[in-house]
């Protein structure tokens, strides 16, 4: 038998293991975002980045840069424009027809290069599919620390990166730094950050960069793109309005009760986790850790209890209205306004409600 | 054709729970479990290796008791199992965890055959970084093929393989060479129940166990504590809200009362939503 593992020391251990930045790092300076920019469309991801990544630069008294990669010089020049007016002051672009798809290898090496040319400090990505295995490779690739999924970045005392993520099943929150490696790279996940304002007519630099790889030394090739038909994946994350369900609702033919009031709305409908494990629902309306996060004008969550999992995904909502019949549920503690009742009963009557004060005002209107 | 199955036994973390006053998390007695998405890649592994031939390892970096996640591996079918433990790598990063993996991975090559294939799931439970494959990918040099849905095509003979790739607002289906690393995506097979014939190989099968020096892993500097970048600066519980919902007075209100008494705090406390609902229902 091999000898047992000594118990990992404690968290107060680890950040002990700081030391001076090695010289060949102190050249490191800056804050740059991926500016995810697929099929001729940035995903808004990018610029909720470039908002908080605005607000790590002004501490650092540093630059915001966006770096955009791709192949029609349009759509590069489109998503240069949009990172100027939400924060960047410069924006590196490669330009090549290998950049056309994403593919790992060629963002990979082009991200890659620009880092080792450009040298930033911290490096920000959105928790995408592409920016999550982008991210992993090109942080094994510059041996430097990547932390996943964070929900709060923030400058220390010492001007370094503290990104602060869900651990343990999201029961409890760590706050990860990386003090000795250069860049300090984090993925945030598409709505946990607030979108910031857009500053039309704001401009700055561009910077372009060669790829320098011939698409024979490609081995990888995208054969073909097939995009949803039914694209819920975006517009529940970035819905004005939700309504969601959860166990109480105690049937997939209630479930119904949430889609209809949705409707009426005009809104996204959602639920809980045990829903889709339950075949209720499918998994990409899935709302919390493991699911989407939320941050609509107003959230409906009926029959939910409120489980942390559950909250960190909608905490960013700006109205959370609570229907359950346990007066002591979790979700009371962090909802605006709560009501005790039978979510079953109360969906239609709030469905009809709805549907009545529209046409009224509509008629009168 | 040789596939390796990495894995990781995680803690079962519908079942922790957090000191209330300490803000620890209490392990006693919380059960472990083979974290579930790795179940979605050893299951396409195993299914690839019934149509095409060969083997199936899994390989496993933990505890010594993270034997028994490799033995629940065996009895649902694999056919061989490895453990990687040793002292030096508690406190890995996820870094350092690919570079431990990818040694042992090195290892398993020259002993019984360098895999074509190399699966994990996409993410762990505990960790959730999805950065581990990743890794292990960039150091072995293994084409990368993460959030994968569906394995479409694969030619042994001209080393080939086709996959649909789960993207921003689509599929990718995205053909490369072997070897490859391959992240499975949830739900895209259930696994099998094991045979009795299974349990019984299981049972009589030794799971290999190596340490660092075994694994050929010499350079200790990047392996555990010292070869993570990362840093766990602090854990803390989430701070409450300040405020409790306010509530709705229910008492003798119908519920037609009731969804008026809800509409009208809605549309006092946010004045815009009316409006903007007004804007959507002529505009249907
Ligand atoms: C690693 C991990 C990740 C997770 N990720 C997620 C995630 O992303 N999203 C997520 O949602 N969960 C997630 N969970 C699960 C989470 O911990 C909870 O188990 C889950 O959110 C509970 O779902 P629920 O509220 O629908 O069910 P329950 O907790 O069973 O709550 C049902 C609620 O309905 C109320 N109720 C019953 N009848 C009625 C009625 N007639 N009218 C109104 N109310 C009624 C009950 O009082 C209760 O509060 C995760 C768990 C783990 C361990």
């Amino acid at each position: 038998m091999a000898e047992a593992p000594k118990q990992a020391p404690a968290a107060a251990g680890r950040a002990a293991t700081k030391k001076e930045l090695p010289e060949h790092f102190k050249a490191y300076k800056h804050v740059w975002v991926v500016v995810e920019c697929e099929h001729g469309v940035v995903h808004p991801v990018s610029f909720e980045l470039l908002g908080e990544g605005r607000k790590l630069a002004d501490k650092r008294g540093a630059e915001l840069a966006g770096v955009v990669m791709g192949n029609d010089r349009a759509a590069i020049a489109a998503a240069a424009a949009a990172a100027f007016e939400y924060g960047a002051d410069l924006v590196y672009t490669i330009a090549d027809p290998a950049l056309a798809h994403y593919r790992n290898e060629a963002f990979t090496k082009g991200l890659t290069d620009l880092v080792n040319t450009y040298k930033p400090e911290i490096l920000l990505l959105g928790a995408t599919t592409l920016g999550r295995d982008l991210a992993g490779s090109v942080a094994t690739t510059l041996l430097t620390g990547l932390t996943a999924d964070c929900t709060e970045l923030a400058i220390d005392e010492e001007g370094s990166l503290a990104a602060t993520r869900p651990t343990f099943g999201g029961s409890l929150l760590c706050t990860i730094m990386t003090l000795n490696y250069r860049p300090q790279m984090a993925t945030v996940r598409p709505r946990v950050l607030a979108m910031p304002e857009r500053q039309p007519g704001r401009s700055g630099r561009i910077v372009e960069h060669p790829l320098d790889l011939a698409e024979d030394d490609i081995v990888t090739k995208v054969l073909r793109f097939v995009a949803d038909r039914d694209s819920n994946q975006a517009q529940l994350a970035y819905a004005d309005i939700v309504v969601a369900g959860g166990l109480g609702l105690r049937s997939a033919e209630n479930f119904q009760l949430v889609k209809s009031l949705a409707e009426v709305l005009g809104a996204e409908y959602g639920g809980s986790r045990p829903l889709v494990q339950k075949g209720w629902i499918a998994a990409d309306r899935q709302i919390g850790q493991t699911g989407k996060t939320i941050r609509p004008k107003l959230y409906i969550a009926a029959g939910i209890s409120g489980a942390i999992q559950h909250r960190v995904g909608v905490e960013g909502a700006d109205m959370i209205v609570a229907i359950n019949t346990d007066p002591n549920a979790q979700i009371f503690d962090f909802a605006h306004v709560g009501i005790v009742a039978d979510a079953i009963k109360l969906l239609p009557a709030l469905t009809e409600a709805f549907r009545k004060h529209l046409s009224v005002n509509r008629l009168a209107g | 054709m040789h596939i390796v199955v990495c894995m990781k036994q995680v803690p079962d973390s519908a079942q922790i729970r957090v000191h209330p006053v300490t803000n620890t998390i209490m392990r006693q007695g919380v059960p472990t479990i083979i974290n579930p998405y790795d179940l979605f890649a050893l299951e396409e592994a195993m299914r690839l290796r019934d149509r095409f031939g060969g083997e199936v390892t899994v390989l496993t970096m933990g505890p010594p008791m993270a034997e028994d996640s490799l033995r629940k591996a065996l009895t649902f079918g694999a056919d061989r199992a490895v453990l990687l433990t040793d002292r030096f790598f508690a406190g890995s990063d996820t870094l350092a965890t690919s570079y431990a993996l990818a040694g042992a991975l090195a290892k398993i090559g020259e002993e019984f055959g360098k895999p074509s294939i190399v699966f994990t799931g996409k993410q762990t439970i505990d960790g959730d970084t999805a950065q581990v494959g990743p890794g292990i990918a960039k150091r072995l040099r293994l084409n990368q093929l993460t959030y994968v849905a569906r394995i479409a095509e694969l030619d042994l003979a001209a080393e080939e393989i086709t996959v649909e790739r789960r993207a921003e607002g689509g599929v990718q289906v995205l053909s490369t060479r072997l070897p490859v690393l391959v992240t499975m995506l949830e739900g895209t097979n259930e696994m099998r129940r094991g045979t009795l014939e299974d349990a019984f190989r299981a049972a009589r099968t030794q799971v290999v166990t190596w340490s660092a020096a075994d694994a050929g892993i010499t350079d200790l500097t990047k392996c555990g504590l010292r070869g993570s970048p990362t840093i766990v600066k602090k854990v803390f519980a989430p701070s409450a809200r300040a405020e409790k919902a306010h509530q709705i007075p229910t008492a003798d209100l119908s519920f037609e009362a009731l969804a008026e008494a809800v509409m009208g705090e809605i549309f006092a406390r946010q004045p815009a939503i009316e409006g903007d609902l007004m804007r959507f229902s002529s505009g249907q």
